[in-house]
């Protein structure tokens, strides 16, 4: 294998692994931009990949000719959907109830699998769901045929890839650019400031929520899509890796689209480092394989000392204490 | 004060059994209340002794995770590693269980001491990251968590003499390993339990008088309620937050110990199953911790309820009811005593209100 298609093989799963990690950990930065803690990332993937991917496997099984990526985009909006109502427990808990947002994602995570699991084994008695991989674009006209950057990017892909790097240009402007990302940052920051100048404290962390849950749910589907052929009843611990990535991009939009590229290429490397000659000899299974949790950990070393956090984070607002 | 924290978890359960069977109710309308009778308590109908010992057995390791998790909490920590620090414990739990033959008697005490060193090790580690690198320690638990499970399947698969490969199993460990029955197995009809259930209330009263009675367990709870006011009062928070989940992560490898080290109802032992899926033991320490509030008293009553279902969950199935259920009941029993205080609220002021009229 020459360099350069090793090169290719090696971006290409870079990228399979960055979109889902992409996606979701821009959810996490919505609701913790508002002050919103969402740890319930992994539960919201399961949720939105078990609902959308049934979706699927219904529509494969009854109408056989139905347009594929039409078909990926139609679950994607399913995903969403799910997700989205899921975290509408956490926005409760933590917003109207002001509860411990860390037990109420953390309740919420292990509510979800086994619900998912309970819905697929009492319908089909096994909680695996099976569907066609028939999605994957072959190449796109014109931009496939680009040399080197062609074949990364526009060959072998499904729809959804696009999607996540629209949503990551998307909340770019959208939180820089807009007045209302502008008044999430506020709201998450200092929310008696942003209460005084008439920001509705309230509705701007449920909407932070929501969106997270939306795009969490979306992040679950594509994880499920690129990664098997089967819906399994988990995301492997995506969701938690997403919330890493959020906070090594120190929860700015742009920060974390780099950073999920660095964990999609450690998540890379951590299955096909045996593609490559020089490790291929050594046997290192056991150090790929965890890899992308020990670079997580190394990366939060690395940037937690000074961190970014929203101020308000976590911490319920109360109009009295202003 | 303590009357209002019980009732404020009754309430919780009751409201988690509530959203259970309801679900129950919509997945099949006629299996659901006889399944549910049988969760709430009808399995203890047919060889109660036997099936009361096996979950007095299963309460053990619960505890010891509630206590973990509690304990945590108290400083002001969230412990969701517990399942890695479980699963370092159960490692050296049956390292030495099947190695250590030369120590003869004291053979399972020195495989549950091995496991609290492990567990407490690996808490040690996001006890680091969070003192001095400023790591929030669910995400460094969580990470451990991973690697944890990779690290001790790694170690498993690669030795023949603690690896069964034909069952993909950790292999018997010796006799001397496993915690003593004692004569609670003769009460009990031959089922699971063994002196482990004593150790873990030991474990419960030990912690209780830590933190209440001692000076440390007093600093570590003043780190817990305000870690700069504790700081300015010359307390060393970085030291309390380390040895907390030092404390912490011991109490789950003695978890792991307890489970793994016991004789099981039909003397086979519990053996540990190689896969990629994190234990749920931990997660269940969550339950535990938040449904006792932390206390390590609650924490005792609570495990016996969650052992209770449990068991109630695993009966429930001869009757086509998936055993999910039993999760998704607990976890929205851990959701309602999230907000327990909220809850605890309205219904007093509700009873007051009905009172009234």
């Amino acid at each position: 294998m020459s360099f350069s298609e090793l090169f290719i093989i090696i971006a290409n799963s870079t990228l399979f692994f960055t979109v889902p990690l992409l996606i979701t950990s821009l959810g996490g930065m919505f609701a913790e931009k508002s002050g919103v803690v969402n740890i319930s990332l992994e539960g919201t993937m399961v949720f939105g990949s078990f609902f959308s991917i049934f979706f699927i496997d219904w529509m494969q099984n009854q109408f056989p000719a139905f347009n594929p990526s039409l078909l990926l985009l139609l679950a994607a909006l399913i995903a969403a959907i799910s997700g989205s109502l899921l975290s509408t427990l956490l926005a409760f808990s933590a917003v109207n109830l002001k509860a411990n947002q860390v037990i109420g994602g953390t309740a919420i995570n292990l509510f979800a699998a086994p619900m998912v699991i309970f819905i697929a084994r009492t319908i089909n008695n096994v909680k695996n769901i099976p569907f066609d991989q028939t999605f994957n674009i072959e190449s796109i006209p014109f931009l496939g045929d680009i040399p080197v950057i062609g074949e990364i990017l526009f060959q072998d892909i499904n729809i959804l890839s696009f999607t996540g790097y629209l949503i990551a240009i998307l909340s770019i402007i959208v939180i820089y650019k807009t007045r209302f990302g502008l008044r999430l940052s506020a709201v998450g920051e200092h929310p008696s400031a942003a209460d005084s100048v008439g920001i509705p404290v309230s509705k701007m962390r449920w909407i932070g929520t929501l969106i997270s849950g939306a795009l969490a749910g979306i992040g679950g589907l594509v994880f499920v899509v690129s990664s098997s052929v089967t819906f399994s009843g988990q995301v492997g611990g995506y969701g938690f890796l997403a919330l890493a990535v959020m906070i090594f991009g120190q929860w700015k939009p742009e920060k974390i689209l780099l950073a999920s590229l660095f964990f999609g290429l450690m998540n890379a490397l951590s299955i096909k480092y045996t593609l490559i000659p020089f490790f291929d000899g050594l046997s290192l299974g056991y150090f790929f394989t965890i890899l992308p949790y020990v670079a997580t950990l190394v990366a939060l070393m690395l940037t937690s000392k000074k961190s970014r956090a929203p101020k308000a984070e976590g911490i319920p607002y109360d109009k009295g204490s202003r | 004060m303590k009357f209002q924290a019980l009732m404020s978890s009754i309430i919780a359960i009751i409201l988690g059994l509530f959203f259970g069977l309801l679900i129950m109710i919509i997945a099949n309308p006629l299996t659901a209340f006889p399944g549910f009778i049988t969760m709430i308590g009808g399995w203890l109908n047919n060889e109660s002794l036997r099936r009361l010992g096996d979950l007095i057995f299963l309460a053990g390791p619960l505890i010891l995770t509630g206590l973990s998790v509690g304990f945590a909490f108290k400083t002001g920590l969230f412990n969701i590693g517990a399942t890695g620090q479980y699963t370092m414990g159960m490692f050296a739990g049956i390292f030495v269980g099947i190695y250590g033959d030369f120590l003869g008697p004291l053979q399972w005490i020195f495989a549950f001491i091995a496991a609290m060193i492990f567990g407490g090790l690996w808490g040690l580690i996001p006890g680091i990251l969070k003192s001095y690198f400023n790591v929030h320690e669910v995400i460094a638990s969580i990470m451990l968590n991973y690697i944890a499970m990779y690290t001790v399947n790694v170690w498993i698969q690669g030795d023949e003499s603690l690896f069964n490969v034909a069952f993909s199993k950790t292999r018997a460990i010796d006799l001397n390993a496993y915690i003593p029955t004692t004569f609670l197995r003769d009460i009990f009809d031959r089922s699971a339990i063994d002196f482990g259930i004593i150790l873990a209330i030991g474990f419960s009263i030990l912690i209780y008088f830590i933190l209440y009675k001692t000076k440390f367990g007093f600093e570590l709870q003043a780190v817990g309620s305000n870690r700069f006011a504790a700081k300015y009062s010359g307390i060393k928070e970085n030291r309390s937050v380390i040895l907390s989940m030092v404390v912490a992560g011991a109490l789950s490898g003695a978890a792991g110990a307890l489970y793994f080290l016991g004789k099981g109802s039909i003397d086979s032992g519990n053996q540990y199953s190689v896969g990629n899926e994190l234990m749920s033991a931990g997660f269940d320490g969550i339950a535990v911790a938040l449904l006792g509030q932390s206390h390590p008293f609650g924490i005792v009553l609570s495990a016996f309820f969650i052992s209770f279902i449990q068991r109630g969950g695993y009966f429930m199935q001869t009757l086509g009811i998936k055993v999910e259920i039993i999760d998704v009941i607990i976890a929205a029993i851990i959701y309602t005593s999230a907000m327990a205080m909220l809850v605890k609220d309205t219904i007093i002021k509700w009873l007051k209100g009905g009172k009234k009229k």
